[in-house]
């Protein structure tokens, strides 16, 4: 299926998987979110670009718990609504992260465990999944990004691509509805960025659900249904990569796009 | 008596004295001492206020005021209340609350010093607060907390000379009872601070063989 059809596909079926209205989040004096909307339907990859200090990571870390918005109303797969107004339980929290997994700027991969035991401790010992079952599938995860033969190593043994490849199967290992990266490649040199994009590509093209926040645009356009511009705590401008990239609606939009770009152009 | 010969004589008492009193003692009460000093932290930082209070003001009193006046208290004044504790559970007792102090701190600041993104990617694989502390953060805060535990335990290995005032026979108890009859208090009071520093060589080696240890998966 081409991506544009599969775009066309979920965006048409069923209700969505997520659904974020109105978050609202200040840290102290700082407003970061101010009334951000997201919708995210099943086997969707929506991006997030913007800025920093936009408030895109601070949207993704609401939909995983690791925020708490001060006001807002998230869904989850027609679960009830989560009306951020009062803080939610530490139950609803942890619903919220058993839906999902999360791929970070830093990999924050447990120094202490290996490749393997940091792919198992999710599913083996919170899922409690038989060890026989997780373990081929950790292998088989592994195996897929090309790290097979580093399933003992630890993780300062390996380089920076690699790091944040565990990072990735580490996630997948936890079978969740929803996979959630923050600027995976932001921390890498730029000769490993290939090697994780092409990774998460890939996950998009198997119809994983996934909201993805980062500075690779052209990632972005070959990879999203949906892009979202963030700048100032709202949501700018939204809509289909191709329409987005090629003909933004907005002065800052495509202020943004031409920074990026064409960082010289400025100078 | 020639003062060779005193050394001679007196190295072994004393040794035996660190063996069956100094050594004992100091391990006993830092055992202890690292339990209360774990609980200490983990209530020192937890978001419970009463509880964060309560370690606060624990550890403050045993960091404020004097390991030998704690010492008193408890062998010399609970008596007055009624309580009469022996000299060793006295000690020990003592002892084990200091450590409790100081290890607290310690520990609490170990646990900080683990990146925030440890916890937040235990979090997001569904782990809770407990699993996250004892399957993440603490293993990591056990590699830092070896060299400044370590100095507690020396300076503690130390310290138990303290328990000569409240009667125990250790260590120095028994150099000083020498001292008293031989009248050579050079010799028997530098072959007491030789078995002291016999002691505390071998828990540096300890040491160093843990941290070694510890940094195996550690990228220095």
């Amino acid at each position: 299926m081409s991506h544009a059809d599969r775009q066309r596909a979920v965006r048409s079926s069923a209700p969505p998987l997520l659904t974020a209205r109105e978050l609202h989040k200040r840290f102290g004096d700082n407003e970061v979110l101010k009334g951000v909307d997201l919708t995210l339907y099943r086997g969707e990859v929506v991006v997030l670009i913007g800025p920093s200090g936009s408030g895109k990571t601070t949207v993704l870390r609401s939909l995983n718990g690791l925020e708490t918005p001060d006001a807002g109303v998230l869904t989850l797969d027609g679960g009830p609504e989560i009306d951020f107004v009062t803080p939610p339980s530490k139950r609803t929290r942890f619903a919220l992260r058993d839906r999902s997994a999360m791929v970070f700027q830093h990999h924050n991969l447990f120094p202490h465990l290996t490749v393997i035991n940091n792919v198992i401790e999710g599913p083996l010992r919170v899922q409690r999944r038989p060890k026989d079952e997780v373990m081929a599938e950790a292998r088989g995860l592994l195996a897929r990004v090309g790290l097979s033969d580093k399933e003992n190593a630890y993780p300062h043994e390996l380089s920076g691509g690699q790091q944040q490849r565990v990072g990735i199967v580490r996630a997948l290992a936890l079978r969740p509805d929803l996979l959630l990266f923050d600027e995976p490649t932001s921390a890498l040199d730029p000769e490993l960025v290939g090697e994780v994009l092409i990774v998460i590509k890939e996950l998009a093209d198997e119809g994983w659900t996934m909201v993805v926040v980062t500075h690779e645009l052209a990632f972005a356009r070959e990879a999203a249904d949906h892009v979202l511009f963030l700048d100032g705590g709202v949501v700018v401008e939204e809509g289909p990569p191709q329409q987005l990239f090629t003909a933004p609606a907005h002065e800052r939009t495509r202020r943004f796009l031409t920074r990026i770009m064409r960082p010289l152009d400025g100078v | 008596m020639d003062l060779w010969e005193l050394f001679l004589s007196s190295i072994g008492p004393i040794a035996l004295a660190g063996l069956t009193g100094t050594i004992p003692l100091a391990l006993i009460s830092f055992v202890f001492g690292l339990v209360l000093a774990l609980g200490a932290a983990l209530m020192r930082i937890s978001e419970h206020r009463i509880l964060s209070a309560v370690a606060r003001v624990y550890i403050s009193i045993i960091r404020g005021t004097p390991l030998l006046v704690q010492l008193f208290v408890i062998f010399y004044g609970l008596p007055s209340i009624g309580v009469v504790v022996d000299p060793w559970p006295s000690a020990i007792f003592a002892f084990s609350l200091n450590v409790g102090g100081y290890g607290a701190e310690v520990i609490r600041a170990a646990i900080l010093s683990v990146p925030k993104g440890q916890w937040e990617a235990a979090y997001t694989a569904g782990m809770g607060r407990t699993r996250t502390l004892t399957r993440i953060i603490l293993p990591q805060a056990a590699r830092v907390s070896v060299p400044p535990l370590s100095n507690t335990f020396i300076s503690l290995v130390k310290d138990t000379s303290l328990a000569s005032l409240i009667l125990v026979s250790e260590l120095f108890r028994t150099a000083q009872q020498i001292a008293a009859f031989s009248y050579k208090f050079m010799v028997v009071y530098l072959t007491a601070a030789l078995v002291y520093w016999v002691i505390c060589l071998v828990l540096s080696l300890g040491q160093d063989a843990l941290e070694k240890r510890l940094d195996r998966h550690v990228a220095r």
